[in-house]
């Protein structure tokens, strides 16, 4: 008996199992492989997501100048576009400066936005050794890397950004 | 009621196009309408009133395609936005896409990655629910004082739609939550692909893929045809023209979500994922800009909102906050929506500050600007929820006033 209530219970545990998991309605397909790719341009924090590929703070320079400076200026510090550069320290002062240098949270984020946004009029002109190149002449302006630092993959995640442990989780309501 | 320069004349430009002349057309807009005389055919497609001439307020800009545009709440009656009114804040344009080749892609930590097209979607049992949307800087301008000169300018980053969708539970049961899944990152499909991380519990307790609108298909400029809607959170989590969901066992750091929409305390630590629109009401008539025609009756009108649920009570000084008294509340009263409230008034040429207090279901009172400043300082641009005061003068101007 006890035998018999056991497989039953694991028959219905089973089944539960099935059918929570398996679709209700059917619908869709699986991605192809070019959607996938489209759709993969994600990085996360922790390097999640970055291609293969390099670049280093003279190729960033270089291509700052050509496509990036019309807006941001020659030296990150802004114009039509944001201003990139400086800030660090007046986070908690009467007039904050928010850039990539005093306040991003993560260089990832940097990459991540440059490839999936700029340049503003031509979002998806660079290709990831841009990307690498641009992102290390960003953190090159703010002194956060060194002249001949190179940024990939791996070096990209593991760089400290001055405002890192700047962030707090949402604490409202807060005001009586 | 309103003396809106640009107003007046277009007003004027669209009476000459109705009476021929620039002339002929101030003489029409005096003329009571001849029932004698046939009017229009009848059309495919209607417009509104060529008398009726509000429209959204946008800053001038040398890059267009980023910025918002303002909802005329100075003019709203009910609470839904007409869509062509809804606010927009864009940042790297309107994409123009063709239902039939726009695809939602489902991916990520699912046991089976989805790629669904707008046919598929539109098959599926779907809900409608009327809300409110607000972007997170909406009224940003009022922590330095008086933002902007009018209701529009101070607070018209507002709207209310009814919004028709599939429940994103139903799309991520389908594709199946891997264990460990925790967040969604939503892309979109304009030129910077919007990107926010959603935590998977919205996902699956509220969140919406809508392509409804008032009754129609949502505009382009709301996010035509897919976006994602998150009931009572800050605007821009509401990715527009979605076209991407992937599951991760952690939030991205989107640039939105980090540099933008991140909330600067005084002591230079920064507030992430602040979601919530917390509980806010306007004024919207009388209300900057406004003019009283005459002394006499007047009936006070406004919206009132939280993201937490619904309005319980509105509250409505006349006497420059010496005094409170409730609002009456018009039905419908839905958790998440506007909500408009309604006050009898009499104008006799005082000179006074009127404003309103809305209270939530969760007790939540609207603060004070002074009681913001306090806790969050200057500086924080987002979700600024304070008691908006109007000052109503002598001869029935209505000025913005600081809070």
């Amino acid at each position: 008996m006890w035998k018999v209530r056991s497989a039953l219970l694991v028959v219905v545990t089973t089944a539960a199992t099935l059918s929570a998991q398996s679709p209700r309605y059917g619908v869709g397909r699986p991605p192809t492989p070019e959607e996938f790719r489209d759709r993969g341009s994600a990085i996360a924090p922790d390097g999640t997501g970055l291609p293969p590929g390099s670049g280093t703070v003279a190729a960033g320079r270089e291509l700052f100048t050509a496509q990036c400076a019309r807006c941001h200026g020659p030296d990150g510090e802004g114009g039509v576009g944001a201003r990139l550069v400086g800030g660090q320290g007046t986070l908690a002062t009467p007039r904050p400066l928010k850039t990539v240098g005093s306040f991003w949270p993560y260089a990832t984020t940097l990459w991540d936005y440059i490839n999936r946004a700029m340049p503003f009029d031509k979002p998806g002109l660079l290709s990831p050794n841009d990307v690498y190149g641009a992102a290390a002449y960003v953190l090159r302006l703010n002194g956060i890397i060194a002249e001949g630092q190179v940024m990939d993959a791996m070096s990209l995640p593991k760089v400290r950004m001055p405002n890192r442990d700047g962030f707090v989780p949402d604490s409202r309501p807060d005001v009586r | 009621m309103k003396h809106v320069k640009p107003g007046r004349r277009q007003l004027l430009q669209m009476g000459a196009a109705v009476g021929g002349s620039l002339l002929a057309g101030r003489k029409a807009l005096a003329l009571e309408n001849d029932p004698r005389k046939l009017g229009q055919p009848l059309g495919p497609y209607s417009e509104r009133s060529p008398f009726e001439t509000a429209v959204r307020w946008t800053r001038e800009s040398q890059t267009p395609e980023t910025g918002s545009s303002f909802t005329p709440l100075q003019e709203s009656v009910g609470v839904l936005t007409p869509s062509a009114l809804h606010y927009e804040r864009h940042h790297s344009g309107v994409p123009t896409i063709d239902p039939s080749s726009h695809r939602l892609v489902i991916h990520g930590l699912v046991d089976r990655p989805l790629s669904l097209s707008m046919s598929e979607i539109r098959r599926l049992p779907s809900v409608t629910r009327i809300l409110a949307l607000e972007c997170g800087g909406n009224s940003a301008g009022e922590w330095a004082g008086a933002g902007g000169a009018d209701v529009q300018r101070s607070h018209g980053l507002l709207s209310g739609s009814e919004w028709t969708g599939v429940p994103l539970s139903l799309l991520l049961a389908e594709a199946g939550v891997r264990s460990g899944a925790s967040w969604a990152i939503a892309e979109g499909g304009d030129a910077c692909r919007m990107m926010r991380s959603i935590p998977l519990a919205k996902a699956m307790d509220s969140s919406l893929l809508a392509y409804g609108q008032n009754g129609e298909a949502m505009r382009p400029a709301q996010g035509y045809p897919l976006r994602l809607i998150n009931p009572g959170w800050e605007g821009n989590t509401n990715v527009k023209w979605l076209r991407s969901l992937k599951l991760t066992d952690q939030p991205y750091m989107a640039r939105d979500e980090t540099s933008k929409y991140s909330d600067l305390m005084p002591d230079g630590k920064a507030r992430i994922f602040t979601y919530d629109m917390e509980a806010k009401s306007v004024i919207t008539f009388p209300s900057g800009g406004h003019t009283l025609p005459a002394h006499g009756p007047y009936e006070i009108s406004g919206l009132a909102w939280s993201g937490r649920g619904r309005i319980e009570r509105v509250d409505v000084t006349i006497d420059s906050g010496r005094t409170w008294q409730p609002a009456v509340l018009q039905e419908p009263r839905l958790p998440l929506a506007l909500t408009r409230f309604r006050f009898e008034w009499r104008f006799e040429g005082q000179s006074v500050v009127i404003a309103s207090r809305a209270v939530d279901e969760t007790g939540y009172v609207q603060p004070t600007r002074a009681a913001l400043i306090a806790v969050r300082g200057m500086n924080s641009t987002y979700h600024y929820n304070g008691i908006k005061p109007w000052r109503i003068r002598a001869d029935g101007t209505v000025l913005n006033v600081e809070g």
